[in-house]
């Protein structure tokens, strides 16, 4: 109450030289955090009960989120609900909505790939937005010199990245935890400034314009006929990204990842390959971040250094631990809830920092496993059963 | 079976492995004991390949593995026990015990070692969907153990498996590394503080001080030297 005093309080009329205060607010604020409080300590206490009772039957406990992903009376109809509503969803709404709709599955692929460094291979990388940025001026570049198209460009630009994720794998093989995170972050200022101060290469700071939508079999689309099209492009990417990201992590090597995570001397130990599993890890979680990067060019036709600062690495990082490190769906949710918010939020756009920042800090105490937290699907082991069964 | 000559191993400068040999053959157990720092642990890192050695050769069924990548040399049939388990805490009992198979590809072969482990360690077979690092020190222990036989090696490497242990865990497992040498011929590359129970076990010994192997003889003959008694069986004679 004391510390928001002088900004709320008082209020310095600089034109008649006077100072007005506002006592007003002072009660509305005082109100306002006493509440808080109560509620803040009612949460904690609510937790710590929670906690005591979950106890004892913890071990057959299943987690809400796990059940309502299992149970496929709840499943199905939500899939085909969630199907429906995105087809329909570009021609019911209006473009201004489906733009955001675009962002939003962008940021959803772009976080999925994240996902695959951080969730699952525990690298806590800083400067992926780099690669968001290979991939964005990758098409750009390639598309202004070589008139190469949007979809000659998109697997170009995921190779592209991969090949930078893999540059930057190299040097940091040996780091771990705060030591990597600086070296990502300094290699994602690094890009950013090179394409700022590079004229002649990225055209500096004034960012490269006219960069076309996506083309469909030659086909010259409307306005909104185009996004349209990139909307449904990037169900499809999205679909495609969810695809390889599971299959992933229930293969060989994305155990290795989650190995690799808890302990490396022991993955040594069981012939894990550190160098090629953590490369790997890099390269394919840029791959994402370079096919985001692609579409994103092709969405905005323009693109400057501007739109790859470290915020939005941080961004991204905040999309994947809020919905849930290394959980799927979590991401998804997460990057709708961050994208989405700020855009529907922007009534209130004065204090939208403010409950963006309230609504980490109180994520961070309640839910500290992110919105839907991992649900590992664990392997059974099946052989015995027959086993016991007989004898 | 492996054989070490002139191994000099650094972390960074300072050298904490000088002039190692060491000679195994196919079946037996072996035990390297001696104080803490002596290069026991280090000598095994300079096997598997974790910690390479900057000088001397190793070489593994005739086979000079000194330069190999870990991986490479796991593939060869070497697999290791770390000192303090190491298992993979989040991951459930039964993961970690695919972990250790990570390098083969034969489902058949591992569903049938798993079930071997479940009959060797049947507390393991209990809590197989547990995730590992709500495991008791012993269990952990058994789980390190029984991950690194996923492999199937030829030759094991367990460093310090009585480590934080009480003593009537630590003698079932010992037993139990008896047990898979007599019946997989496994050889045991054994390295151990507890001097007393390792020479018990193994056929001949090595004992390290300062980097250096001091003395090597039949397991029998140093149980009833005075120097090692004195030194690491706390027997005043």
């Amino acid at each position: 109450m004391f510390l928001t005093f002088p900004i709320m309080v008082i209020r310095v009329n600089t034109v008649e030289n006077v100072v007005e205060w506002r006592w007003n607010n002072m009660i509305i604020i005082g109100a306002g955090s006493f509440f808080l409080s109560f509620v803040w300590r009612y949460l904690l206490k609510k937790k710590e009960t929670g906690n005591q009772k979950a106890k004892p039957v913890e071990t057959d406990r299943v987690p809400l989120s796990q059940r309502l992903f299992e149970d496929h009376k709840i499943y199905i109809p939500a899939a085909i609900a969630i199907a429906v509503f995105a087809v329909i969803f570009p021609f019911v709404f209006s473009m201004y909505q489906t733009n955001i709709m675009i962002t939003a599955l962008i940021y959803v692929t772009i976080a999925l790939g994240l996902n695959i460094v951080v969730g699952l291979a525990g690298l806590l990388d800083l400067g992926y937005v780099a690669f968001y940025a290979v991939g964005a001026y990758s098409y750009a570049l390639l598309n202004y010199h070589y008139g190469l198209g949007f979809w000659t460009v998109l697997p170009i630009g995921a190779g592209l990245a991969a090949l930078f994720g893999i540059i930057l794998g190299f040097p940091v093989l040996r780091l771990r935890g705060d030591y990597l995170a600086i070296v990502t972050l300094g290699f994602g200022e690094i890009i950013r400034l090179v394409l700022e101060n590079w004229n002649e290469f990225s055209f500096g700071p004034s960012g490269i314009a006219n960069i076309p939508r996506p083309g469909f079999f030659g086909i010259d689309f409307s306005l909104r006929g185009a996004t349209i099209y990139i909307y449904f492009l990037m169900i499809g990417l999205t679909l495609f990204t969810v695809f390889v990201v599971n299959r992933l992590q229930d293969s060989r090597i994305g155990r290795a990842w989650v190995a690799l995570r808890e302990d490396e001397v022991a993955c040594q130990a069981m012939g894990i390959d550190k160098t090629k599993t953590k490369l790997t890890a890099f390269a394919l979680g840029a791959t994402w971040a370079g096919m985001g990067g692609v579409v994103f060019a092709a969405k905005t036709t323009f693109i400057n250094p501007a739109s790859f600062t470290i915020w939005e690495s941080i961004n991204i990082l905040c999309i994947v631990v809020l919905g849930g490190m290394g959980s799927i769906i979590g991401v998804i949710i997460g990057a709708f809830v961050l994208i989405l918010l700020p855009e529907y939020l922007r009534a209130f756009s004065e204090y939208r920092i403010l409950l963006f920042g309230a609504v980490l800090v109180l994520m961070m105490v309640f839910r500290p496993g992110g919105i839907i937290s991992n649900v590992r699907r664990t392997y059974k082991f099946e052989g015995l059963k027959n086993k016991t069964e007989m004898s | 079976m492996l054989k070490l000559t002139n191994i000099q191993t650094f972390y960074g400068n300072i050298q904490a492995l000088k002039d190692v040999d060491i000679e195994i053959s196919e079946g037996e157990i072996i035990t390297l004991i001696g104080a803490n720092g002596a290069g026991k642990t280090t000598t095994l890192m300079s096997v598997s390949g974790i910690v390479p050695p900057r000088t001397g050769e190793i070489y593994f069924m005739g086979q000079p593995i000194h330069q190999m990548r870990p991986d490479e040399i796991v593939s060869l049939g070497i697999s290791q026990v770390p000192e303090g388990r190491r298992i993979f805490p989040f991951l459930t009992v039964t993961e970690n015990l695919d972990m250790g198979a990570f390098l083969r590809t034969d489902k058949e072969g591992i569903r049938e070692d798993m079930e071997y482990i479940f009959g060797l360690f049947p507390i393991l077979a209990d809590r197989r969907n547990q995730a590992g690092g709500t495991l008791s020190g012993g269990e952990q222990q058994m789980l390190a153990i029984s991950r690194a036989i996923m492999a199937r090696p030829r030759l094991l490497l367990l460093d310090e498996p009585s480590l934080g242990l009480a003593p009537i865990i630590v003698r079932q497992i010992f037993d139990i590394i008896s047990k898979i040498n007599s019946e997989h011929n496994t050889t045991i590359f054994l390295v151990e503080q507890n001097a007393n129970l390792a020479l018990k076990v193994a056929r001949r010994g090595y004992v390290m001080e300062n980097g250096r192997i001091i003395l090597t003889d039949s397991a029998k003959n140093l149980l009833s030297n005075e120097e090692v008694k004195k030194a690491y069986l706390g027997l005043s004679t």
